[in-house]
């Protein structure tokens, strides 16, 4: 059985699979089409794999962001297989193309590491942290949305001490989703106001503290130890958290956004990673990179600016999401 | 693998002809090849970089590379000449309306930094060129974004216009500029709310703005971190409004920037600021130039060169040479020298320039002090003549009043004062040297104070 045709399987064997992947079918449409629709196109194009075939390939993939390493490394990887299975028809391909791009996209861990980490009976703390303009605040307030829907007592720290009209976005978001949004002045250490959060958070009894943070360019030191610093209040006042930093990563940035991942982490052992905007046509493609060589997964991706536009990563979904033209027309069908 | 320049990159290439002392076509294949991996990794655009490695081919096929004794030099000098040639030349200029106010309009993706630049241009409207802006909040959609421009307004002391978020953007735009002409403020800077692209509706919102104030100037506000998408967000824009000039924003990041190249290339619209930090002083004018080596990661070797060659003045370097044997090189001297590497750019341009200096650990955060520098200056400048000539006549009351004219503290003064006459001795010394090994033969540059 061709590995389309098992991925295929494993997704039809229950209903909630199927409802789930159409969803992200739907959301990232403009990635899908282009993506796997592409690929398509190459097949059709080429009838045998030989050098030129590749270096289109090349293109799609250096297209979705994905990074000129790994796809030197795919490409490589690529030629030896196809070498190895004799493949000369392009049609061939499309099986071995999706099996190496889930391979790097599941990693060992996907299943459970795109979960969040929930404290189930004790007070949750998520950290957001990245650079400037790429859609912390909103994650915050779209999140906030969703696990208060979901039965949860959320409250938010407004750590966005610097930015003018950072705090008041915030308070904003807090009217809309209905959650209690803790705040300084403007100027205030952001270190206090997450340490008021947590205070705040305690007292009353909530699951969930999400706790807001200026953004910053990842060279600069200062700013980065400032980062740590807040991270440091937060494990001294709850042992054990915070529970997860997530990174929120515009899906439009290049090459930039592997440096942004590695010097983040550094500086507060970034958990996982928020997709942001996805809902326009950049690819996020380095989530690639990413996740293969720093191991670190996908949790949400963000598909507009409505408090309903986060969905969940399912690594799995998205995989098919991917790949669900070219399931269409698997000829095994 | 951390990015490596294009230099670096073409080690390996130069390292096998150098053996070979011959050039052949496989070589120049193998150099381009190498190009191309540059560019894409500085996030140019797959098919811009497409074009460009074939003009840079054409090129070094011909006899300009192959027949070079290194060819890997003439490479970089081809790539970097396409570049800048594509790139455009210095177009820092804001158009001017003949009947005030000149209207600007500030466009792009969200998060972009459209309001963060919207302050720094009015900023520098009133700085450089002593006019009066009126910003105008027209993004009535991100929560708080009108209380953000009116934040800047605040910390710039700068009238904002707003109408809250129920009212249509267009008409915001319209009153604002309204109110403008009733106030004679010579600027109106309207800040719109991100978008995205390809969201037909809000892109149409913007056709209409402009269709409504006609304005003189349509900046596109682009992240400079933008990967392989900016030409579709570039190219759209471009054709639904017919920007006039793009602001490239967060260039104070360590990212290459390719992204300026692919807008460029698709649009051929000049890049005309480029912002450089979160203050709102933080803005300066594009240098194509320095863009096209940032995006090829590698020291302005060239321009370097050709700048020292610009700006040292052989006749007095001679002059010089002579004084730092005889040890007769005075303040005067010195300030003269000043003079001259300034000419060359602001120090951290220079420094920038030297390859390698930007991967050194420490180097790359560096900034050079150009205000230490300046009271160096100040405080030569602040001496007579004939103390310039001649330290040794210093004492505690003319060290008092040179401070007090630099506006500096004395102990600055004695600072430079020892340092000078160390210098001194060191070029004694150094001269002597050069002289002993190799006889007349001296350096046109020298930096006595680097
Ligand atoms: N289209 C789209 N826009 C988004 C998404 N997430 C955030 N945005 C927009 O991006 C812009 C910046 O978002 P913010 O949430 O303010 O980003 P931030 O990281 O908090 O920014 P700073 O605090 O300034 O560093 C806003 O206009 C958001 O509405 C998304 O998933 N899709
Ligand atoms: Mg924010």
């Amino acid at each position: 059985m061709s590995f389309l045709k098992k991925l295929k399987d494993k997704f039809q064997s229950t209903e909630q699979q199927e409802e789930v992947s159409d969803k992200y079918k739907d959301g990232l449409s403009k990635t899908r089409q282009s993506f796997s629709s592409r690929i398509n196109d190459l097949v059709a194009r080429y009838r045998t794999v030989d050098e030129d075939f590749f270096e289109d390939l090349e293109e799609v993939l250096i297209s979705a962001d994905v990074g000129v390493n790994t796809v030197m490394d795919l490409i490589d990887e690529l030629k030896m297989e196809v070498k190895r299975q004799n493949i000369k028809d392009t049609s061939e391909m499309k099986d071995v193309i999706s099996e190496k791009l889930v391979d790097i996209y599941y990693g060992d861990d996907a299943v459970t590491s795109s979960s969040i980490n929930f404290q189930s009976d004790d007070l949750t703390i998520i950290l957001f942290v990245g650079v400037n303009g790429v859609g912390k605040t909103t994650t915050i307030g779209k999140l906030a949305y969703q696990l208060k829907q979901s039965g949860k007592h959320v409250v938010m720290a407004a750590g966005d001490t610097f930015r003018a009209g950072a705090i008041e976005q915030l308070e904003e978001w807090g009217k809309r989703v209905d959650v209690e949004v803790v705040k300084q002045s403007a100027g205030s250490d952001p270190a206090a106001v997450i340490y008021d959060g947590i205070r705040a958070a305690k007292s009353r009894k909530a699951d969930v503290l999400l706790c807001d943070t200026a953004g910053r360019l990842q060279n600069k030191v200062n700013l980065m130890n400032e980062l740590s610093k807040v991270k440091r209040v937060i494990e001294r006042e709850v042992p054990g958290a915070p529970h997860e930093v997530l990174l929120v990563l515009d899906a439009t940035t290049g090459q930039n956004a592997m440096s942004q991942a590695k010097t983040f982490s550094e500086a507060t052992d970034v958990s996982g990673i928020v997709l942001s905007k996805l809902d326009g046509t950049a690819k996020g493609g380095i989530v690639l990179a990413i996740r293969n060589e720093l191991q670190i997964p996908v949790k949400f991706v963000g598909l507009g600016e409505k408090v309903t536009d986060l969905e969940t990563f399912d690594a799995q979904a998205f995989v098919y999401g991917l790949f669900a033209d070219m399931l269409q027309d698997d000829p095994e069908e | 693998m951390a990015f490596e320049g294009l230099a670096d990159r073409l080690q390996n290439t130069i390292q096998k002809i150098k053996g070979k002392g011959k050039v052949t076509e496989q070589d120049v294949k193998e150099m381009t090849r190498e190009v191309r991996l540059a560019l894409l990794e500085a996030d140019v655009n797959f098919k811009v970089v497409k074009d460009f490695v074939k003009k840079v081919k054409e090129r070094a096929v011909g006899q300009e590379v192959m027949d070079s004794l290194t060819p890997g030099q003439q490479v970089i000098k081809v790539v970097k000449e396409e570049l800048t040639a594509l790139m455009g030349g210095d177009q820092s200029k804001i158009a001017v309306s003949d009947r005030p106010p000149t209207v600007i309009m500030m466009v792009g993706l969200q998060g972009a930094g459209k309001t963060t630049t919207t302050g720094k241009l009015a900023n520098l409207l009133r700085k450089k060129h002593n006019r009066k802006p009126l910003l105008v909040a027209a993004d009535i959609y991100r929560p708080a974004a009108i209380n953000q421009l009116e934040t800047l307004g605040k910390q710039l002391s700068m009238p904002v216009f707003s109408m809250g978020t129920e009212v249509n953007p267009v008409d915001i735009a319209k009153k604002g500029v309204e109110q403008a002409k009733e106030n004679h403020d010579e600027y109106v800077i309207i800040d719109t709310a991100g978008r995205l692209h390809v969201d037909t509706d809000l892109m149409d919102e913007l056709a209409q703005i402009k269709d409504a104030v006609k304005p003189d100037e349509i900046f596109l506000v682009v992240d400079s971190m933008t990967g392989q998408d900016a030409v579709n967000v570039a190219e759209n824009f471009n054709d639904q409004l017919d920007i006039s000039g793009v602001i490239l924003t967060k260039l104070d990041g360590d990212t290459r920037g390719g992204a300026a190249l692919s807008i460029k290339a698709v649009t051929d619209k000049p890049i005309k600021f480029a912002g450089t930090g979160e203050k709102l002083d933080e803005i300066e004018a594009f240098h194509p130039e320095r863009m096209a080596s940032r995006i090829l990661g590698m020291g302005d070797v060239l321009s370097l060169i050709e700048k020292a060659q610009e700006n040292v003045d052989e006749k007095k370097a001679k002059e010089l040479e002579q004084k730092m044997r005889s040890a007769s090189f005075t303040f005067d001297d010195f300030l003269d020298q000043m003079g001259q590497v300034r000419n060359m750019g602001p120090l951290d341009d220079l420094i920038g320039m030297m390859p390698g200096a930007n991967k050194m650990k420490g180097m790359k955060n560096l900034e050079i002090d150009e205000k230490q520098i300046n009271h160096v200056e100040a405080i030569i400048q602040s001496m007579t003549a004939k103390e310039r000539q001649d330290p040794s006549l210093m004492n505690a009351s003319r060290k008092k009043r040179i401070a007090k004219g630099a506006g500096r503290p004395v102990s600055e003064v004695n600072r430079l004062l020892k340092q000078f006459e160390e210098m001194k001795k060191m070029m004694k010394q150094m001269t002597n040297m050069q002289q002993g090994k190799k006889g007349k033969k001296g350096k046109g540059l020298n930096f006595p104070f680097m």
